[in-house]
Formats: structure tokens, sequence, C-alpha cells
């Protein structure tokens, strides 16, 4: 118990995201009759939001820097635009397609982050005037006109399902709940292997009994969701984007000497300096990467639309500094993960969906969000200064 | 016996996994300098921070009377209008704000919210003239030195109508001269009635203006000693605050003072990084051989710490020229990354600014600089670095519940002992300590000291430079002068006593 009290309290901030999550998602499935956590209302989160969780990867390692991307709905915008001008009309094959996209992606990081990491030029401006130049561009590029629609395989990035390799053709795609079980076992596999070399460096543990409620509640978890997907049409592809990009970047967050380097730079400049970092070219990369994901962002984004738009990408940048900001990002930079991020576009999703989904207007959609943004960093301030 | 004016009594405070203050007892006298005095973690500063209401009614354990009156402060603004007034040991002027508006600010001399500056700065300059600081008013804080910047504290604290001044560590950052200064200021407002309290770890200033004196030693108050009644000495404090007797004030030395130079440096000179036409160093040359500890002596704006940082991968200067001879191959280091890798370490004597990422934990703390040792192919080996930084931990000494601790959390010495610890992580040839003692306790200065010694006996060489000339004499095989970026004396240990260093520090080689 002493010991459940201590690993609640270091982590209220964590947990304090994922309780209000499914505190929220449990709210709305009572509000929605049950609609919520249909497997259809599922995957259609799942799809719906993971353009914004891809931004918010990217914003949460900026705003771990210490700075801010503003530009990032435009960009997706621009790049959705150049992606329906290759493949549309000028009838590039997919593949190349995407590879330019996402080139482009970096190189206007690189512009952006060249004008903040070498010429000292705050973010802030920037990215502003990121905003402005890339939806300009887009305009330009698309000649005010919708451009539709993509070819089956690069709407695929979006909108398609992973089929089932074992043909299951009753109700339950077998393929899926195969795959929650192969990942509960590696989870439960990488969590002994942690465990035993904490105890062998005899670092601080839990208790072994809340080792294994740990061990089986997220496995519950894995399961019942991929259970839940199985009944719909299975695994979108892009959940398996999501999941290498959210692996991937916690890996290097977390276990790089890259990582260790980006939470320095927005920690301490002055110090990170005077330790050898090179706290420019850091910057300058992270936006770069950053580039790179909004290009993504912005492709899934077309796909899923089937059209490239003027409009696409329209505050998208507020979305997905809110989600890292619910995810415990904070201003002054140094801290934050990309874990957080996650459920803070995750927070975002599910309230946009349920409200959607009571048929409550755009209008107090837009107040209520703006609510819980001001209440998750208020929960936050507050939780500190105790 | 003169009347009390504070009484805090079994004060208890705890933070998770430390008990700071474990039920202390403290009683001031009105219009007496109390000294506050105990190892780096001691608890000295959460009391005070007790007292000034930064740890708010109800987060501690016990009583405080001030006055005779009970106290149950909620912020700082209700100690502040009872006249209690803290100085912190960080501190917390805004350093693009003039001095008068520092002075001012959160109580501007306003009438209907619209500022009367004249008054403000007429009477800036009345309390400047207190302290006897001689600056113009609307001067930025951030053109001040240490010392002066010290007194606008001051100066801020009495346009509170102070009653009570607490002083965190003030004379930590300042020379002698400044110090001398400060303390010469207390006693005069001693002799208009105020009361101070005083915290710090020089123990030779504490005798020179204290009239009583408190030891607290882990969270506990060991005793309180009234000069007026008895008789006190440095080593009976010592012993009180260490909990044992330390003889000696330095470590005995092994020497291995090899003849082969590890790290010359020849003429070398830089030029002020906003201000190109103004040359801050001139035509530098130091040597320092294979285990030899030299030591850098110099006035405030000498330029020791330019030098140090011009040397550390250009981390300072314009126009740098000159040239590096490391172990007989002249190398240039362009970059911070670049010396280190050459071997070079450099502890920056402003640990919250350039040593440390505060909102990090001890352990990224102590392994930042050198990861290449906790990584393979830029993978970092977790568990090799919790075993490592616990290892640093425990040789530094450091005190702290685990090294998951945020640094900010720690005392201000055990901060000084992590930047250190995450320097000798690199494990450098060439150390160039700056101030590395700055706000140590004596009993953790004498490990220090250790450490250094048995650097240099392990062949490392170091570079020591240091506002306490005791500590140059005391640790060093020899002694450069620096006097307006200009090297102006190379004195061997046996002919160095503060008076000669004194000497060529003041004396202008250039004409
Ligand atoms: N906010 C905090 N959270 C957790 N622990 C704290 C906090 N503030 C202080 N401590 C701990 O309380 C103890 C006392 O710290 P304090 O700063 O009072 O020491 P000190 O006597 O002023 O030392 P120094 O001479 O090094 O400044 C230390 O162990 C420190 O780590
Ligand atoms: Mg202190």
């Amino acid at each position: 118990m002493e010991g459940l009290k201590q690993l609640l309290s270091n982590n209220v901030r964590k947990f304090g995201m994922i309780i209000a999550l499914i505190g929220i998602a449990l709210l709305f499935q009572i509000l929605t009759d049950g609609i919520l956590l249909t497997p259809l209302n599922v995957t259609n989160i799942i799809m719906q939001n993971s353009y914004i969780i891809v931004l918010a990867i990217g914003m949460m390692l900026i705003i771990i820097t210490g700075e801010i991307d503003l530009s990032v709905g435009s960009v997706a915008a621009f790049v959705g635009a150049v992606a329906g001008v290759l493949m549309v009309t000028m009838d590039f094959p997919v593949f190349a397609g995407i590879l330019i996209c996402l080139a482009i992606g970096a190189i206007i990081g690189a512009w952006q982050g060249f004008w903040v990491a070498y010429v000292n030029i705050p973010s802030f401006i920037v990215t502003l005037a990121g905003m402005l130049i890339f939806r300009g561009l887009t305009l330009v590029v698309l000649q005010g006109q919708t451009i539709a629609p993509f070819p089956d395989g690069f709407r695929g990035l979006s909108s398609a399902f992973v089929p089932d390799v074992f043909g299951g053709e009753g109700e339950i795609q077998l393929f899926t709940v195969v795959v929650g079980i192969v990942l509960s076992v590696v989870y439960i596999l990488s969590e002994l292997k942690i465990r035993r070399t904490d105890l062998k460096y005899d670092f601080k543990t839990i208790s072994f009994p809340l080792f294994i409620v740990k061990l089986v509640l997220f496995t519950i978890v894995i399961n019942l969701f991929t259970y839940v997907l199985a009944q719909y049409e299975g695994i979108p592809y892009v959940l398996i984007v999501l999941f290498v990009l959210i692996i991937g970047y916690t890996f290097v967050m977390n276990k790089t000497v890259i990582g260790r380097h980006i939470y320095a730079v927005g920690g301490n400049a002055n110090a990170a300096q005077l330790s050898g970092i090179k706290t420019k070219k850091m910057k300058f990369w992270v936006f770069v990467n950053m580039g790179v994901l909004a290009a993504l962002c912005g492709m899934i984004f077309a796909g899923r639309l089937n059209a490239a738009t003027p409009q696409a990408g329209n505050l998208f940048e507020l979305d997905a500094i809110a989600a890292a900001v619910i995810g415990g990002a904070s201003f002054t930079g140094g801290v934050g993960t990309v874990f957080g991020a996650v459920i803070g576009a995750l927070v975002m999703g599910v309230l946009n969906n349920g409200m959607s989904l009571m048929g409550i207007g755009i209008d107090w959609q837009q107040a209520i969000k703006g609510l819980v943004l001001l209440a998750a960093v208020a929960f936050d301030v507050l939780n500190k200064n105790k | 016996m003169s009347e009390r004016i504070l009484e805090m009594n079994s004060i208890t405070k705890t933070f998770p996994g430390v008990k700071a203050l474990d039920d202390v007892n403290l009683d001031v006298r009105k219009g007496e300098i109390h000294a506050l005095i105990g190892e780096n973690g001691a608890g000295k500063s959460t009391l005070m921070k007790v007292l000034s209401g930064v740890h708010p009614y109800g987060t501690y354990e016990g009583d405080i009377l001030f006055q005779d009156n009970r106290c149950e402060f909620k912020n700082i603004n209700q100690s502040e209008e009872l006249g209690i007034v803290i100085i912190h040991q960080e501190l917390a002027l805004i350093p693009e704000l003039s001095i008068a508006e520092n002075i001012f600010l959160g109580n501007e001399q306003a009438t209907k919210g619209v500022i009367n500056w004249n008054k403000t700065i007429i009477e800036t300059r009345a309390l400047l003239k207190k302290v006897r600081l001689n600056v113009d008013p609307e001067e930025k804080i951030k053109n001040l030195g240490v010392g002066q910047q010290q007194l606008v504290e001051i100066a801020k604290a009495l346009s509170k109508k102070v009653k009570l001044l607490i002083l965190d560590e003030p004379t930590a950052a300042l020379n002698e001269e400044d110090s001398e200064n400060l303390l010469q200021l207390l006693k005069e407002f001693r002799e208009q009635g105020m009361t101070s309290i005083l915290i710090s770890h020089k123990l030779k200033e504490l005798l020179k203006v204290s009239d009583s004196i408190t030891v607290l030693r882990d969270g506990q108050t060991i005793r309180t000693y009234r000069r007026t009644e008895e008789e006190v000495t440095e080593s009976m404090i010592i012993k009180e605050m260490v909990g044992r007797d330390l003889t000696e004030l330095f470590p005995d030395r092994v020497y291995n003072v090899k003849d082969k130079v590890v790290f010359e440096v020849k003429d070398w000179s830089a030029y002020h990084p906003l201000d190109v036409e103004r040359q801050i160093l001139h035509n530098v040359n130091l040597h320092v051989k294979e285990g030899e500890i030299i030591g850098i002596a110099g006035l405030m704006g000498a330029g020791r710490t330019e030098l140090a940082m011009s040397l550390f991968g250009k981390s300072y200067g314009k126009k740098i020229t000159g040239t590096i001879i490391k172990n007989g191959k002249e190398v240039s280091f362009k970059t911070v990354d670049q010396a280190i890798k050459n071997g070079v370490a450099y502890v920056s004597e402003n640990r919250k600014e350039f040593g440390l990422i505060l909102i990090d934990d001890v352990k990224n703390n102590l392994t930042l600089a050198n990861l290449d040792r906790i990584s393979k192919h830029n993978v970092l080996n977790t568990s090799k670095e919790v075993v490592e930084a616990e290892n640093m931990k425990q040789r530094m000494n450091v005190k702290t519940p685990s090294i998951q601790q945020k640094v900010v959390n720690l005392s201000g010495g055990n901060q000084q002992k992590v930047v250190l610890g995450k320097w000798i992580f690199t494990d450098p040839d060439v150390l160039i300590l700056d101030e590395p003692t700055r706000g140590i306790d004596v009993g953790a200065k004498f490990e220090i000291y250790k450490i250094i010694n048995d650097l240099a006996e392990k062949g490392k060489s170091i570079i020591m430079i240091s506002s306490e000339l005791p500590e140059l004499v005391g640790m060093c095989d020899r002694i450069y002068t620096l006097c307006e970026g200009e090297i102006t004396g190379d004195i061997a240990a046996k002919d160095a006593t503060q008076e000669t260093l004194m000497t060529y520090m003041t004396q202008k080689g250039r004409s």
C-alpha cells in the first residue's frame, strides 16, 4: 500500500493524464450511450487523430528545446498540395511522391531551423512568418483549387487496413488478435528483463505483487484494444506508422545521446553549451525533424480527405501545441515526454469525437477544449507548487 | 541581557525523502548579528525560508515568535510587512531593469497607480548612499558586479523598513574587499539597532562580526554560543559543525609532480565579445606540469574566468590569438566538445547558469558532459549510467536521498559537488577549476581539496582559480597573478604569501 502511494505520488503527472483520459472516455461512453467505444468508433478516433499525434510528437521535441512552431498546419497543407500536384496532376509513382514530400518537409524545417538556431531569431517570429508563407504557397500551388482524387496506394496510408493473413472469415479479425497477443508477450518479456537488471544493480523497484498487477493491467489493456479493433476491420496501416513513431521517438529521447542533448539544450542552454553539446546544431535538427513530421501529417490528412485542399491543416498547430502541453510539456523547456504528447493528443481527440457524437456544435466544442487545456495546465502548476 | 526579537521553537520541516529540519530552535536577540552556521545541507537556508514565509505556515511544524507575537506567514509579503527581509543565496534581481526599478519592484512609489519616477530615483539615491554604493540609480543591474548587486539587494531590504535582515551567504561570491565592505555595513546597521542573521561558510568573517553563533548539523540545533558570555574559537565551531575534530585546513598531499609540461598556453590574447576594440587578455603565457596544481590569482575583473573560458573551446571572447600546446603538440579547440575530447575540463564559477541543469536530476547532470562513457553507438546504457552516477555521488559525497533527486532541490554546497563530479566524470588530464569551493562548508572543502590532491597524485594537472588567497597558498605549487588581463607574476608556493600575491595582483605590467 505504502509502495503504491509512493508510486502514485511520484508519477502524479504521468498517471494524472492517463487517468484523465480514461475518465473522459468513460464519461463520453455514458453520455453517448456506449457509442464512443464501439469498434467502429474506436477505429475512427485513431484515424481522425493520427495526423495530430504525428504533429504532437514533433511539437513535443520543439517545446522541449524551449522553442515553438506555429507553422506546422501551413506546412502540412503545403506538402499535401505538393503531393496532390505530384501524384494526381503529374502522375508520379506513389512511393517516389511520398519520398519527395518528406524531403520537402525536411527542407522547410531546415529553412526555419536555420533562422532560429543560427541567426537567433525567436522561433515564435520565424514560424509565424512560416505560417503565412506556406499558407500562401499552398494557394499558389493549388491555384485556389482542390485536387482530387489520390491514387489508391496513397490513400491506403491513412484509410486502409492490414488484411487478415489468417483469412479469418467470421466477425473477428484473427490476425489482429494474434498481434495483440504477440505484443503482450513482447511487453511482458521486456518488463521482466528490465526488472532483472534493476534487481541485479539493486535499483529501486516496485514490490513484486505490484509489478504483477502492472503487468496484468497492461496486458489486459493491450488485448482489449486489439480485440476491439478486430471486431471492426482490424489494424489500420496508419496505426502501424504511429506505433513505429512512438516507440522510435521514445527510444531516441530516453535512451540515446541525442535525446539527452535535446533535453539538456532546453533545460539550460548555457550549461549544455559548456558541456560540449552543440546547442545550435541540436535546435536546427529538431526543426528539420518537425518539418518531416509536418509533411507526414500533411500527407496522411490529404489521403484521408482524398483531396488536397487550400484549407487543409487549419489550426493544426494549435491542436499540436495543446496536445504537447496537456501531455506535460513546459514552455520553459527541458521537460516533457513523447508518450505524454500522445496522451495529450488523445485527450483532445476523444473530447472532439465524444462531443461530435453528442451533437454538440463546433462553437461549444472549441470553448470546451479551451477550458480543458487551461484546466490541465492549471492542475500541473498547482500540483508543482504543493 | 538584551531583549529577544525572534524565537523559533521546535521547527520541523520535511521534503519528500529528506528531513531538512528536525526540532530546530533559534533564539535571536534584538540588535545583534546572529551567525547561522553548519555543513552543506544542514538546513540553514531552509530554516530561513521557513522564517520568511517562503515555506508557508502549515508546511512545517513548530512556532515562530517575532517580537513576542506568534507568526503564521502564508507568504513572503506577510513577513516583510513585519520587517523580516531575506536576501537569498541566489540573487534575485532582474538584470534588464535599473537599480531603482529593482529596489522598488513590488513596492512602487506610485500615486493612484502612476509611478512617480522622481521620487523613486531620489529615494534610491538615498538608499544607495546608505549602502555606500556610488552608481547611477538608473544603471541596469546587468552592468553591475556581484559585489555591487549584493549591495543593491541590501538597499532593497532597507527600503522595506527592515527590522530583521537575513543574509544567506552574501559574501560567497565576493572578493575580500567587497566582503569587508559588506560586513562593515552590517556593523553600522547594528549600531542603528537593526538585527541581522548571517549565514556563511567563511568562519573568519563570522567570528569577526557576530554576537551569537548557532550551529546546525543534519537539521538539528547543536548549540548557540553567546560571545559576550563565552570564548569561541574557529576550531570549536568546526568541531560542532562536522561532529569531529578537523585540525588541518588542507589535507596532506603525496607530491608527484613530473617535469613533463602537459598544458602550455602561449601569447594568448582575446577581445571582448561585444566590443571587439576592447582587449581583455594580453599575451598570456602559462604552463602546468603533470601532477602539478597551479593557481591563478586576480581581482574581480582581472580576466581569470575569461581566460579559462577562452581556453575552453573558445567559449568566451572574439579575435582569439595564441597557441595551446598539449603534451608537446599544438592543439586548437574550436568547440567545447573538442576541448573535452582532448582531456580538458572547466568547472564554471557560476553553477546555476553555466554548470547545471537545475530541473534535471543528479544522475543526468553528472553524466551529461561525457555521455560517451556510458553509451555505445549513441545508445545509452542506462544501467551502467546509474551505477556510474551512484559511484560519483559517493565519491563526491553528495548529500541527497537519491540520484534521481532534481538538482534544484539540493543545498547550494551539494550542487557545487555535483558540478565538480560532472567534470571529474569526463576524466580530464587538465582540470580548470573556477572558484571550486564557493559556498562549500569547511568539512566539504577539505574533502574537495583531497579530491584535487588525489587527481594531482594520479598525474592530472590542475589549474585553480580562486578569490580566496589562503586557499591558493595552501593548495598550489605555483601561483600566477593576473592583473587586467596580463600575467604579472609566477610565484612558487614557498614564496607565496597573501601580501606578495596582493602586490602582484594590483601591479600593472603595461605602462
Ligand atoms: N525544495 C526542496 N525539496 C527537496 N529537498 C530540499 C528542498 N530544499 C531543500 N532540500 C533539502 O533539505 C536539506 C537542507 O537544505 P538547505 O538548503 O537548507 O541546506 P543549507 O544548510 O542551506 O546548505 P548550503 O550551505 O549548502 O547552502 C538538503 O538536504 C536539501 O537537499
Ligand atoms: Mg543554503
